[in-house]
């Protein structure tokens, strides 16, 4: 049966009755090669495989020392890992110690760790990257032949792969013949992934696992209506409870946490048969997350209601059903969301699909029909990104003295920074020593200095600093909450300008209860249990991913059907009214609506370019009616519009979309939009210019906003070429601004602007009106609204004109 | 640019959008916290290595300050230097002089710049005008006080701008300096300090006045 397995590795697997999968045996039969990419569907034994070359080299050899790295993006995953290795090492009675270490694991365990490192250490990229600032990594890796990359996927998406692909680059010069493994779930291009994984110059090789049948996945009928705008799925709960009833066990997703919150506490509500139902996502205090996944591996637990966190990784054995609630914005993470109900292997998953408003009733059609064309979607990125450079020569620096043609040479074995020119790189060096301003100001008072052709810490006792900040991962700033009283327990973080706005009596939900606001103390919110009120709602930005370029396609296409047999009648009947009273969107031509609502000119402009891009156009469209004195006062964006209001209409909307004339507008625009500072913010505390973390005090979030704001003013008025500058330009494009997907909404338009002058707000625009996260324009119109208002409270203080006082 | 004007013991003053007090019949100007050296003071202690530009940025917008207005004197009411041993660079050092020469220019101390720095100008404790007293930090039961110290800001509309605080005993400045931050009005520092029916006169493109009860 499985004639390539030694023998307590084939008695194993014939105790069980098992047989190795076709894929754990070819990962096995390539063990030597130098990068392999494993791509499987969840259940499909991925992680074993990636173990068994290693589990089998160390029994076979008595290695002493550490041997296989296990790197994945979540702490949880490693937990996980462990205790299901840590079974058939056992049952075998293998000599293998396996051990995880992460943000969460005891100082003194770490310490022994680093003394006496495990054959096999699990962990994550930024405890890979802390492990190699400490001047001894040399000697903790000394003997790491393999190294297992889990979830590769989703870490090449970010910066965190950027980090670790640096990592194994440093990890494959201290040991040349180290292997790597990749294990992935189903991506649109695997050949990406694989060479992501592969040192430069390696050939990698890529191992397909069979994908299984087809998911099982509709949408989920029910007896309300969605709303028209907003998220939450509330409306859906009683359907939803039905599913849980009709199910061993149901994974219900959500895409913000604050909405996996509300929905949490509505669904106890009506859970009047009391399921045991819980709640899970990256908010949540670590303790309030283990209890979950306790009860989860037990199958004590009928639902859990989650968020990101759960998408990757933790086998949950029993899972039955995945609902997804709101829009998936990408078929590629719906499909591996799907695939975690894939509770046995070669079994079909089920999932349902639940629209949050009547918009994405649409938006998940649309994504069904591609999860069933086998139709992924996905953005190659660029290359690695400079702030992440940055940071890693800061670590190098902290482990020891290096020559910069050294580390120029071991930085480019990384894939991602294979392309990375001399000159690129010299920036970098030259910022983390000096600053790289155009003013040499701080030549006194370098970070790095060179000595003897090698380059090191001015002060020796930065280091520890510098690892404080080690990581890639920049959140909104967080606070802790926890009860009041001694030792009251920590149940986990909301934002800090969510906390700020609190007052003492003010109650929000977490984990699923109300609690009320008692006080802040030291940086923790102290909260009591309060059932009786109404709460507010504790705010998490989250990530909010845009609409795919190939989802919002397939939407277009979709509105241009006559009609729409698919979708609920309460949908068909929406897009047939809208057909009636104004027009749908269409493919190849841009629809712009002009109306009045409320005292103020409306603009609804369906440009069909995801999340990010169409806050941009909304940016670069108000900053036009500014300059053309049309005092817009602010703009909300989604998916699939942009809604402008402001004191006068514009006279003609279609010419404010001259391409050449928004280009224009773009590059003077871009120096100074808050979106611009929000990414610097977080290129700044990547490449080190800004600290998180301070040795024995922790600066406010509000502090480090305020002068980063500031400070990203300053650079673009007197260094606006600063690397960090060209580093937030770079980003914003691919990020945030998109002004890729406006270029090709422009293309795919070319010009064929509808511009239609109505009477009132259309069907399609009225959600707008809804939306949440409306964006002031800071202009000529608010400076005449913030003059009304000074004015308004002068006369009703009895201060008619401004006058003298004293 | 629009300034607020104000009677203050009897004398016209005007709050300028650009966080200056001018007294128009003594031709004095006034600023207050202009924390100049703050990066380079972050850099010698190990800290990030910020942009140093910030000193430049402040006295491009004080140098508008005097090229608009031509003041006989200029008083900086303390925290003008972040620390004893901030240096400014040799532009800066020639900038400031350049703007000196020809006026009359008052330092006051501050907890920052407890010292005289090597600047020339006029150093004082504090410095009286008539029925005003310059001093760098507010005390309670003063009047006629102008003073700065707190970097006072308030919230309008939806937007944070630093303030003046007026009230009838005196007058908290903002902060000119470009790296400093600032106290929101409402905390209860500045409340305790400032008498019924102050005001708030926010800078930014316009001076604007708002009751401080109001904010």
């Amino acid at each position: 049966m499985a004639p390539d397995l030694p023998a307590p590795f084939c008695d194993w697997f014939a105790a069980r009755d098992w047989a190795p999968h076709a894929h754990q045996l070819a990962l096995l039969d390539r063990a030597d090669h130098p990068a392999t990419l494993l791509v499987a569907p969840t259940g499909g034994g991925k992680t074993l495989a990636g173990f068994l070359p290693s589990l089998i080299e160390i029994a076979q050899n008595r290695h002493e020392g550490l041997h296989t790295l296990y790197i994945s993006p979540l702490k949880a995953l490693a937990a996980d890992i462990r205790r299901n290795l840590t079974r058939p090492i056992d049952e075998m009675g293998l000599p293998i110690r396996v051990e995880d270490r992460s943000g969460d694991t005891r100082a003194t365990a770490k310490r022994r760790q680093r003394a006496d490192p495990p054959q096999i250490l699990l962990t994550t990229p930024e405890s890979l990257a802390l492990l190699l600032s400490y001047p001894d990594a040399p000697r903790i890796f000394a003997g790491l032949s393999r190294v297992i990359v889990d979830e590769i996927h989703a870490l090449a998406e970010s910066k965190r792969g950027d980090q670790l692909m640096l990592c194994l680059a440093r990890l494959q010069r201290l040991r040349p013949e180290l292997r790597r493994v990749g294990l992935s779930a189903t991506v649109e291009d695997p050949q990406a992934i694989a060479r992501f994984l592969a040192p430069t110059g390696a050939a990698p090789d890529l191992i397909h696992a069979d994908p299984g049948p087809d998911p099982d996945i509709a949408m989920l009928a029910t007896e309300d209506p969605p709303p028209w705008a907003g998220g939450g799925g509330r409306y859906a709960i009683p359907a939803i409870l039905d599913q849980v009833r009709r199910h061993r066990t149901t994974l219900i997703f959500h895409n913000t946490r604050a909405q996996a919150e509300i929905f949490f506490r509505d669904l106890w509500l009506a859970n009047d048969d009391g399921l045991p139902i819980g709640i899970h996502h990256g908010s949540l205090a670590r303790t309030q997350r283990e209890k979950v996944e306790a009860a989860m591996a037990e199958g004590a637990l009928r639902a859990v209601v989650c968020t990101g966190s759960l998408d990757l990784g933790i086998d949950w054995g029993d899972v039955d059903l995945v609902i997804q609630v709101g829009a998936p914005k990408n078929v590629k993470r719906l499909v591996q969301r799907i695939g975690r109900a894939n509770h046995r292997y070669n079994a079909p998953s089920k999932a349902l699909l639940v629209p949050a408003n009547r918009f994405e009733v649409v938006e998940c059609r649309a994504a069904l029909e591609a999860v069933r064309a086998h139709d992924l979607d996905g953005d190659p990125r660029g290359p690695g990104p400079r702030d992440v450079l940055c940071q890693h020569i800061l670590m190098a620096a902290c482990s020891a003295p290096f020559a910069a043609d050294d580390l120029f040479a071991e930085v480019t074995q990384a894939a991602p920074y294979a392309t990375l020119s001399r000159a690129g790189f010299d920036a970098c060096l030259d910022f983390v020593a000096t600053g790289g301003y155009a003013l040499r100001a701080y030549d006194r008072w370098q970070r790095l200095m060179q000595r003897d052709g090698l380059w090191q810490l001015r002060d020796p006792r930065a280091a520890q600093r510098i690892r404080m900040n080690l990581g890639t991962i920049v959140d909104s700033e967080l606070v802790k909450v926890r009860l009041r009283g001694r030792g009251g327990a920590a149940l986990g973080e909301i934002e800090e300008a969510f906390a700020a706005t609190l007052s003492p009596g003010d109650t929000f939900l977490i984990g699923g209860e109300i609690v009320r606001y008692e006080g802040l103390r030291e940086m923790t919110v102290e909260v009591s249990r309060d059932r009786g009120r109404e709460p507010k709602i504790a705010v998490f930005s989250g990530t909010k991913f845009a609409t795919s370029t190939q989802l919002s396609a397939r939407i277009l296409a979709m509105f241009g059907r006559p009609d729409w047999p698919d979708l609920p009648a309460h949908t068909r009947d929406w897009l047939a009214t809208q057909r009636r009273l104004s027009r749908l969107p269409e493919p190849g031509r841009l629809l712009v609506e002009s109306f009045p609502h409320e005292g103020r000119e409306h603009l609804c402009i369906y440009g069909f370019a995801g999340r990010n891009a169409m806050q941009t156009l909304g940016l670069l469209l108000t900053r036009r009616m500014e300059e053309e004195g049309l005092a817009p006062l602010g703009f909300v964006s989604t998916d699939y519009a942009v809604l402008i209001w402001g004191l006068d209409p514009a006279p003609d909307p279609a010419a404010l979309f001259d391409p050449a004339r928004l280009r224009d507008g773009f590059e003077t625009w871009l120096a100074g939009n808050a979106v611009m500072k929000r990414t610097f913010r977080s290129v700044a505390q990547i490449a080190g210019l800004i600290e998180r973390n301070l040795p024995g005090l922790r600066k406010t979030g509000r502090q480090a906003t305020f002068s980063t704001d500031i400070l990203y003013d300053t650079l673009a008025r007197h260094d606006p070429d600063h690397l960090l500058m060209q580093i937030t330009r770079e980003e914003a494009m691919r990020g945030l601004v998109d002004f890729g997907r406006i270029e090709e909404m422009l293309a795919r338009t070319g010009g064929r602007i509808d511009s239609l002058r109505l009477a009132r707000v259309t069907p399609l625009a009225a959600p707008l009106l809804l939306e949440a996260g409306r964006i002031p324009v800071e202009g000529l119109g608010r400076e005449r609204l913030a003059a009304q208002e000074a004015a308004a409270l002068m006369a009703a203080a009895g201060l008619a004109a401004p006058a003298a006082t004293a | 640019m629009s300034d607020h004007p104000l009677t203050f013991f009897g004398a016209a003053l005007a709050a300028r959008p650009s966080g200056a007090l001018w007294w128009a019949s003594e031709r004095l100007l006034a600023v207050s916290d202009l924390h100049l050296g703050k990066s380079e003071r972050m850099a010698r202690r190990g800290g990030p290595l910020l942009p140093p530009y910030e000193g430049t940025d402040t006295l491009l917008r004080l140098d508008s300050e005097i090229a608009a207005l031509a003041p006989r004197t200029v008083i900086c009411l303390g925290d003008s230097f972040d620390d004893a041993e901030a240096r400014l660079s040799e532009d800066e050092a020639l900038w400031l002089a350049r703007l000196m020469a020809g006026r009359r220019w008052i330092w006051i101390a501050g907890n920052h710049d407890p010292a005289p720095m090597e600047t020339g100008g006029e150093h004082h404790a504090e410095w009286r005008a008539g029925a005003l007293t310059f001093r760098h930090e507010p005390i309670a039961g003063a009047t006629g006080e102008v003073a700065g110290h707190y970097h006072p800001k308030a919230r309008l509309a939806g937007r944070s701008r630093p303030c003046f605080l007026v009230d009838a005993a005196r007058i908290v400045m903002p902060a000119f300096g470009t790296y400093t931050g600032g106290l929101s009005c409402t905390a209860p520092d500045l409340r305790a300090l400032m008498g019924d029916g102050a005001l708030a006169v926010l800078t930014g493109p316009q001076a604007l006045a708002v009751p401080l009860a109001a904010l």
